[in-house]
């Protein structure tokens, strides 16, 4: 309170002490930010520089969002004004810039945006710096706005570093003409792509490249000030450059002076040299100067003594790294992550993964690679990594049985980690019969080596050696009863996780019960995994956010011509590799021949799904009689296969209406990115209004989900819908296809009238258009009771008592649109002689005729008595 | 952006904190210790930027006193390096081969510098002559 109080007095000391006790120590206490604002409100209109620089200050430091609310509107006016002072004006940009920040909406854009650019010109360069550091913040939201100010930026920055020392004299810090001031202009111009204008481009080259000499200059001073203050610029120029990533004699030099710098004394400009080259080797232009200092970087991998150097060094060989030095860099990443911090391991054991499977040439280098990486680092490989590797020894035939044995040699290993063992595990019951001709690595022998291991490993483990321990029983007939005691001792059977209990129970029985045949089959190979995109980069980004990693990753995908091509922009799926034992048991899912190798040649994991997924399947067989049982009945099954079944249930009401889609899952595995689309011709979507809410893309086995579309009839319509639904099932796509019942009839509504009115109607409609006549033969016994309750079905109402002949059949209804109501009239004679109807139809539109008589004619033709339900 | 200014000692006492970003009072200590423990733990040997949760710290060690900013990845540190050796030198020609101490007894006087030069986390002004004219008029009008 005292504080605020302080800020009402007119001495300058008292206010100054008042404004600073507030900045430093205000929070949103209510009370008082009301009487602060006053006071602030009160100090700008005094038009008191010093008062008014204070209130600036203030309003810049705190900047709340009732601040805002207050100020937003004058600040503006003050910065523009030709009056204010310089040391106000300063301020004032800073205020405006905190304003804009916390509550960017309060902040209008006028007509001062133009203004606030020219003050860039000003002669006090206080003003300068102000004004670049507001521009630079709001030409990020706004970059047309601010775009005339690249140029003036541009002839600013010349003028300063062209000038000599004597020019500014206050701005010149150690013979560095306003370093500062020369950094923020470049930040600014970092904001905008390179300028288009000729003259104000050839302005820019020749600032950065006059920056780029001045660094290979000898310098003036002896102090370090000197050049930190002139490296400071130097860097910030080569970040601009990279940006503009336009000039290839710009981006070499630049490279150069890196490169100088990487082995310069003083550990700072070793740093920033480093992560600047991270940049650098993400443009095509310099990359290959980058990998020149190659040598250079890892001796700094070995040598430097701070961890954050070390670790800069490690992302930029990351980031050079391409096919010729990918061994090397490799090998120089797993030395160090012996003796990394633990920090910062498990990135690196990310990155030695994405960048061994990307450049392998020779996947046998490519799996020593990894199991290396789980004996150095087995704690921090994560899931994806050694998922990944076995993806990739079972896509692959030529390498199963180098992995095979690799991993038995391993395993010999007196202390090797879990994970290895997992690995382990899974490939010697996949492909233990490729080396079980060798008599050091007999079946026996490979039983017993995992099975020292069992009682090291977690539960999880110990599951999937129980899995190996069938799959050897399958390949290795000799050692069935050695695993059939063990299968039976008690540890296993009546063990305490119930997961190992019933694996050892179930394995059990099935290594006794079941013949050899059923047990190959059931125990065959694993099939070649579909290719999706690498989770192990999914998750490095999640590690690194996304600023480092995907523009490495994007740079490089443009770049590489690979046939591999890095992975697939598609979504990442979290883990969902099928774990060994589900599919292996899975006896409804059929496993397809393993031994043929993948279905492209070229070598290379290739993706499986080559249809494109947006292209419509043609209807499926049997719909249009389908589409007929459904022109009278609203609820039902529309579709069924294998896979999927459809059911419809649907209520209307006068023009509008709503169904409800039941898509039911009628296997036990999930459907992934499950899109049921409507699809309307031009026409039917004029005249038929579809509504619906989106499904969620993944369906259980087994359950079913439910989509609501709600429909409106416009107008009156001839043609169906078409619902289409594509889904993935298993490593499938599906396409499905079915029409739609929903017809003109829906909409029609019952009325009732005597037979004057019927008849007076009738005369009415006689125009030869309006009417519409259909003779058919009937396909059914012809049951009067039974065609009533058709009718009536179909929407009309049964008017009795109406026609003269009393076997005539005689109805009368509405059709609701949202424009119109068509009034409609029918009349069936049925022949009996014959075993023939004649169907008339008048309504006052002539098309609505046309599609009533069609329907209601294959109606009374096709429907048997037994399938229809007479209800609406 | 600058996020903040800290002057801490070795011994782990702050001299000068300034936040232009807002933080709570009572995070405010942790921050401070954590911070000033990852300074103390370098060598000379190593560079002076240090990566810390999601923002830089940029440091310089002047006698037994650190002096230590916050920025987040906009601000090009050598730029702020350099910016800290300019705050020192203005305080050098104010107080005339400035120690802890002076800092101490006048922080009022070190915050309206500081002020002078960074605004919502912007540097706004490193002209020595400018940054000191509003106080030696204030002290001039304090004498008379």
């Amino acid at each position: 309170m005292e504080a605020v109080n302080l800020l009402s007095s007119n001495r300058y000391t008292e206010k100054q002490i008042g404004y600073l006790f507030i900045s430093v120590l205000v929070n949103s206490n209510s009370e008082l930010i009301r009487l602060i604002n006053n006071a602030i409100k009160n100090d700008l209109a005094s038009r008191n520089p010093t008062f008014m620089g204070l209130a600036l200050h203030c309003i810049a430091n705190v900047g709340s969002r009732e601040m805002a609310e207050a100020f937003a509107g004058e600040i503006p006016k003050i910065l523009v004004a030709g009056d204010t002072m310089d040391s106000v004006k300063q301020s004032a940009a800073l205020c405006l810039l905190r304003l804009y920040r916390t509550s960017p909406d309060l902040v209008p854009m006028g007509d001062w945006t133009s203004r606030v650019v020219h003050l860039l010109n000003d002669q006090h360069l206080g003003v300068v710096t102000a004004a670049t550091s507001l521009i630079t913040t709001l030409a990020q939201k706004n970059p047309e706005e601010f775009k005339t100010s690249v140029s003036l930026a541009v002839s600013r920055l010349s003028r300063i570093v062209t000038s000599a020392s004597t020019d500014l004299q206050d701005y010149t810090y150690y013979f560095v003409p306003a370093p500062w001031l020369s950094v923020k202009l470049l930040r600014l111009l970092q904001c905008y792509p390179p300028p288009e204008d000729p003259a104000v481009r050839g302005r820019l080259t020749e600032c950065l490249e006059t920056i780029l000499n001045k660094a290979q200059e000898p310098p003036k001073s002896k102090k370090v000030q000197h050049s930190n203050a002139k490296n400071a610029v130097l860097f910030e120029a080569i970040s601009l450059i990279i940006h503009h990533d336009s000039e290839p004699s710009l981006l070499v030099r630049a490279c150069g002076q890196l490169g100088q710098f990487l082995q310069h004394r003083e550990t700072n400009l070793r740093y920033l040299a480093l992560e600047s080259m991270c940049a650098l080797a993400g443009s095509e232009f310099s990359h290959d100067a980058v990998k020149t200092h190659i040598d250079t970087v890892i001796n700094a991998l070995k040598t430097e003594r701070d961890v954050s150097v070390r670790q800069r060094a490690v992302d930029l060989l990351y980031a050079m790294c391409d096919r010729s030095n990918a061994q090397q860099i490799v090998a120089e990443m797993l030395s160090y992550l012996e003796t990394a911090d633990y920090s910062i391991r498990e990135e690196i054991v990310l990155k030695v993964a994405i960048l061994a499977e990307k450049y392998a040439v020779d996947y046998t280098w490519y799996v020593d690679t990894i199991l290396n990486l789980i004996r150095i680092a087995g704690d921090y490989v994560s899931e994806e990594v050694w998922y990944r590797v076995i993806q990739i020894v079972i896509n692959r035939d030529d390498v199963q049985g180098y992995a095979a044995k690799t991993v038995f040699e391993a395993l010999q290993a007196p202390a090797c980690h879990e994970n290895l063992v997992k690995v382990g595990g899974y490939i010697l019951g996949e492909f233990g019969n490729l080396i079980a001709g060798d008599p050091r690595s007999s079946p026996l022998i490979q039983f017993h080596l995992l099975h020292s291991k069992f009682h090291l490993c977690s539960v999880p483990t110990r599951a999937l050696l129980l899995s190996t321990y069938i799959k050897f029983v399958n390949l290795f007939p000799e050692v069935k009863t050695t695993i059939q005691d063990v299968l039976r001792s008690d540890s296993q059977l009546k063990n305490a996780d119930v997961e190992l209990q019933q694996r050892a129970v179930e394995y059990l029985r099935l290594s006794t019960v079941a013949s050899t045949d059923i047990l190959a089959t059931v125990l065959e190979e694993m099939p070649p995994f579909p290719e999706r995109e690498s989770s192990i980069l999914a998750k490095l980004k999640k590690k690194k956010g996304p600023n480092t990693v995907t523009d490495l990753e994007e740079a490089k995908r443009e770049r590489s011509a690979d046939v591999n091509g890095g992975p697939e922009p598609a979504p990442a799926s979290a883990a969902s590799t099928p774990s060994p034992s589900a599919d292996l048991l899975g006896l409804g899912a059929a496993p397809p021949a393993p031994a043929g190798p993948p279905p492209s040649s070229g070598g290379l994991l290739v993706d499986v799904f080559s249809d494109s997924p947006s292209a419509v399947a043609p209807l499926a067989p049997g719909s249009e009689d389908n589409f007929a049982r459904f022109v009278c009945k609203n609820n039902g099954v529309l579709f069924e296969n294998q896979l999927l079944q459809i059911g419809l249930k649907s209520e209307f009401r006068q023009n509008l209406g709503r169904m409800f889609i039941f898509y039911g899952n009628k296997t036990s595995t999930q459907f992934l990115n499950f899109t049921p689309t409507l699809i309307c011709s031009d026409d039917l979507q004029m005249n038929l209004s579809l509504q619906t809410k989106p499904v969620d893309p993944t369906v259980d086995g087994g359950a079913q989900v439910q989509q609501v579309v709600n429909i409106e009839c416009v107008s009156d319509f001839t043609e169906a819908p078409v619902l289409n639904i594509q889904f993935r099932y298993g490593g499938t796509f599906q396409n499905v296809s079915v029409k739609l019942p929903i017809t003109l009839n829906k909409f029609f509504q019952p009325t009732e009238m005597a037979s004057q009115d019927f008849f007076q109607r009738w005369k009415q409609l006689s125009n030869p258009q309006q009417e519409v006549q259909n003779i058919f033969k009937a396909k059914h016994p012809m049951d009067t009771e039974i065609t009533k309750a058709k009718i009536i079905g179909f929407g009309s109402a049964l008017l009795e008592e109406v026609d003269p002949n009393p076997a005539n059949f005689v109805g009368a209804g509405i059709i609701h649109t949202r424009t119109t109501q068509i009034g409609c009239l029918l009349r069936l004679e049925p022949n009996l002689q014959a075993q023939m109807y004649r169907l008339t139809l008048r309504t006052s539109k002539e098309t609505v005729s046309q599609r009533l008589c069609e329907l209601l004619s294959v109606f009374l033709h096709l429907c048997c008595v037994s399938s229809f339900p007479c209800c609406k | 952006m600058i996020k903040f200014f800290l002057m801490v000692n070795k011994q782990g006492q702050t001299r000068l904190s300034k936040y232009y970003e807002h933080v709570e009072i009572s995070k405010r200590t942790l921050l401070e210790t954590e911070v000033i423990k990852s300074c103390l733990s370098r060598s000379n040997e190593q560079c002076s930027f240090i990566e810390f949760k999601d923002f830089k710290l940029i440091y310089r060690q002047y006698a037994a006193l650190f002096i230590v900013v916050g920025v987040n990845d906009t601000e090009n540190e050598m730029a702020i390096y350099e910016f800290i050796h300019n705050f020192v030198e203005v305080l050098d020609e104010y107080f005339s081969r400035v120690s802890e101490l002076d800092i101490m007894f006048n922080l009022d006087k070190v915050h309206i510098i500081l002020d002078e030069m960074v605004l919502n986390g912007c540097i706004v002004e490193t002209n020595r002559a400018r940054i000191l004219a509003p106080l030696l008029i204030l002290d001039k009008m304090s004498e008379s």
